[in-house]
């Protein structure tokens, strides 16, 4: 029997007469790499949404780890062990990256505005250093540890990125929903990201969740693909037999391209 | 990376906790030291004056940290502070008249009371941002004056309350001498507080809710509970600074509380830095000394031909009132970024001195 870690049934969403997404349903597979790809205005991003808790679905249901989550607030889905990025960067500008980071430990720590004042006095510090050294690990294993005491908000967009995916591996999340995690970076940097993803699946064991337009990293690193088009799902699969489909051709990649598919397959 | 750390070479950190501490460096922390240690000399040297003067930075910069707390490390608003100042004042002559609680455990607890107002009127805060809130806590202000007016068995009613100075193991702190020491206590323990409440794990949590809410709440923050929260501490921090004054003057008057005082709060707090609380107290002790400091220059003006003008002698208060609003309006034109962002450009400069880089 599949192993599925999130079941989205039958979702619609809908801004006024705009139909974001209509009777989306798929599964995903704990520890799998599963993309979603689509032309932009498919309703990629309003999925993502919709699972980490951002707008809420005017039909169906999402279950994540056998748990009905779709009317659960954003906050209560991170409790859960969901964690994302954005697409358009929402890092904690005025923020040093550490701060930023120790802020996806929110919901692991315990003290409050009446302990964490009485710092020394309390459990604070304690709780304080160990995640700090949790946090230190996560650092390190992005490569972000020259910039941890810059302020978010000074760093390079290929930068702000990892430290991005970083707050929200701290979350310590089961499902991580990554927004074009690649947008925008050039080759060597596209590479790095790939192998952090990698490795965060095959190391940390978090199963990924991932928007992303550039198609020779989703054939690369998907275990699963699925390909939205006008709000409506049109097939998922295996990345080789989505690239083959007639449909995904037409939709995504465009008949014409034939040599970019060459390329590509 | 343009943020130059102050640390300097060789000051190598090999634990969390020693890269964890509210100083950035060991000579920051052995000069303000060193600065309590010698406010706590002063009055051997220092005349009634300069203490009373201290007293009123201290008072103010408690009630103002509190804002600073709310408007710029949680980016709300509140237009409603002093009115939870007089609150705080109010609640604590109350509790010690009506209840025989000793003043000392009367200052925190008026502290908890007013947050609980704060946070009552700041129920609004979690649903509402911006100019719409900032008329939401305006009406805060006039609600809880008028409160001050009709109240009697709160507040005297016109007439005002009666508050006894603080006293502790029978001595009484009723003279600017010895009320100094529990002011400097209080300033110093309240912004301690305020440094620790800043880096742990709420104290992050604002600047999230501040900086990118939506990501804020991904990332597991509750907006409302935090938003909230703000206010009820920011109430408490104007409920301590309240109770002081209360304490000190030995009376207090419902008349004082008004929207101007909670503007001036806010001046504070914009020109001493958003989201800095050394620069809150920057921003107090600029406020308070401005006056003092132009009554000396207006002064002096006598001792010049111009002076002798009898439009200026008679006009020197009007002067003087004038001076202070053009200071303010052309420190918001040049560093409007506060007091704190001006003083680390200087710390920055002298850093590198005499190399640009």
């Amino acid at each position: 029997m599949k192993d599925t870690i999130l079941t989205v049934d039958q979702i619609s969403l809908a801004f006024g007469g705009v139909k974001a997404l209509t009777d989306v349903s798929f599964e995903v597979e704990r520890g799998a790499v599963f993309s979603i790809i689509g032309p932009n205005g498919a309703g990629k991003t309003s999925m993502l949404n919709s699972i980490s808790g951002r707008y809420r679905p005017q039909k169906g249901t999402i279950h994540f780890d056998n748990q009905d989550v779709t009317h659960l607030r954003p906050n209560a889905r991170a409790d859960l062990g969901i964690g994302r990025t954005f697409q358009n960067l929402a890092l904690f500008g005025h923020m040093s990256v550490l701060d930023n980071i120790m802020v996806g430990r929110h919901h692991l720590m315990k003290n409050n505005w009446l302990t964490g004042p009485l710092y020394w006095a309390s459990p604070a510090q304690k709780e304080e250093l160990t995640h700090r050294r949790q946090v230190e690990e996560i650092i390190d294993f992005l490569d972000i540890s020259h910039v941890r005491k810059s302020i978010a908000g000074t760093l390079s967009y290929g930068l702000r990125k990892r430290v991005e995916l970083a707050r929200a591996m701290a979350l310590n999340p089961k499902l991580i929903l990554l927004d074009e995690p690649m947008a925008g970076m050039n080759l060597e940097e596209k590479e790095d990201m790939a192998r952090y993803i990698l490795d965060l699946n095959e190391e940390f064991g978090i199963t990924v969740v991932m928007i992303e337009h550039d198609m020779g990293v989703v054939m690369d690193i998907s275990h699963e693909v699925m390909v939205l088009d006008f709000g409506k799902k049109l097939i998922s699969g295996l990345p080789e037999a989505v690239m083959a489909d007639e449909h995904v051709r037409q939709a995504y990649l465009g008949l014409e391209d034939d040599e970019q598919l060459q390329e590509v397959g | 990376m343009s943020s130059l750390a102050m640390r300097p070479c060789g000051d190598f950190r090999t634990s969390y906790k020693a890269d964890n501490t509210i100083f950035e460096t060991k000579t920051i922390r052995l000069v303000t030291c060193l600065v309590i240690a010698l406010a706590c000399a002063a009055p051997l040297v220092l005349d009634g004056y300069f203490l009373t003067l201290f007293i009123q930075i201290s008072y103010l910069g408690i009630a103002a940290l509190g804002l600073n707390i709310l408007v710029g490390f949680t980016g709300q608003i509140s237009l409603g502070h002093g009115a939870f100042f007089g609150f705080g004042a109010f609640a604590s002559a109350w509790l010690n008249t009506s209840f025989n609680i000793p003043v000392v455990f009367c200052i925190p607890l008026a502290g908890f009371l007013t947050m609980g107002v704060g946070m009552m009127f700041g129920m609004p805060a979690a649903r509402i941002k911006g100019l719409y809130l900032a008329i939401a806590t305006l009406a805060a202000q006039f609600i809880i004056q008028d409160f001050f007016g009709r109240a009697e068995w709160f507040t005297g009613g016109a007439a005002g309350a009666m508050a006894a100075p603080v006293s502790l193991f029978g001595f009484d702190f009723d003279t600017d001498m010895s009320f100094y020491f529990i002011a400097l206590f209080a300033l110093v323990f309240m912004y301690i507080w305020g440094c620790n409440l800043m880096r742990s794990r709420d104290g992050r949590a604002f600047v999230a809710v501040r900086d990118h809410y939506l990501s804020a709440e991904i990332m597991g923050v509750k907006l409302n509970k935090y938003r909230l929260l703000s206010f009820g501490i920011s109430s408490f921090y104007a409920g301590i600074g309240g109770a002081l004054y209360g304490h000190y003057l030995g009376y207090v008057s419902s008349e004082g509380f008004t929207i101007l005082m909670s503007i001036q709060f806010l001046a504070m707090v914009i020109i001493g830095g958003l989201g800095s609380i050394k620069g809150t107290l920057m921003g107090v002790v600029f406020m308070v000394l401005l006056p003092e400091v132009l009554e000396g220059i207006v002064g002096l003006m006598k001792y010049t031909d111009f002076g002798n003008l009898p439009m200026v002698t008679d006009g020197l208060a009007y002067i003087k009132e004038m001076a202070i609003g053009l200071v303010i309006i052309l420190f918001l034109i040049f560093e409007p970024e506060g007091l704190a962002h001006r003083w680390g450009q200087i710390k920055n400069y002298w850093k590198c001195y005499p190399f640009a880089y």
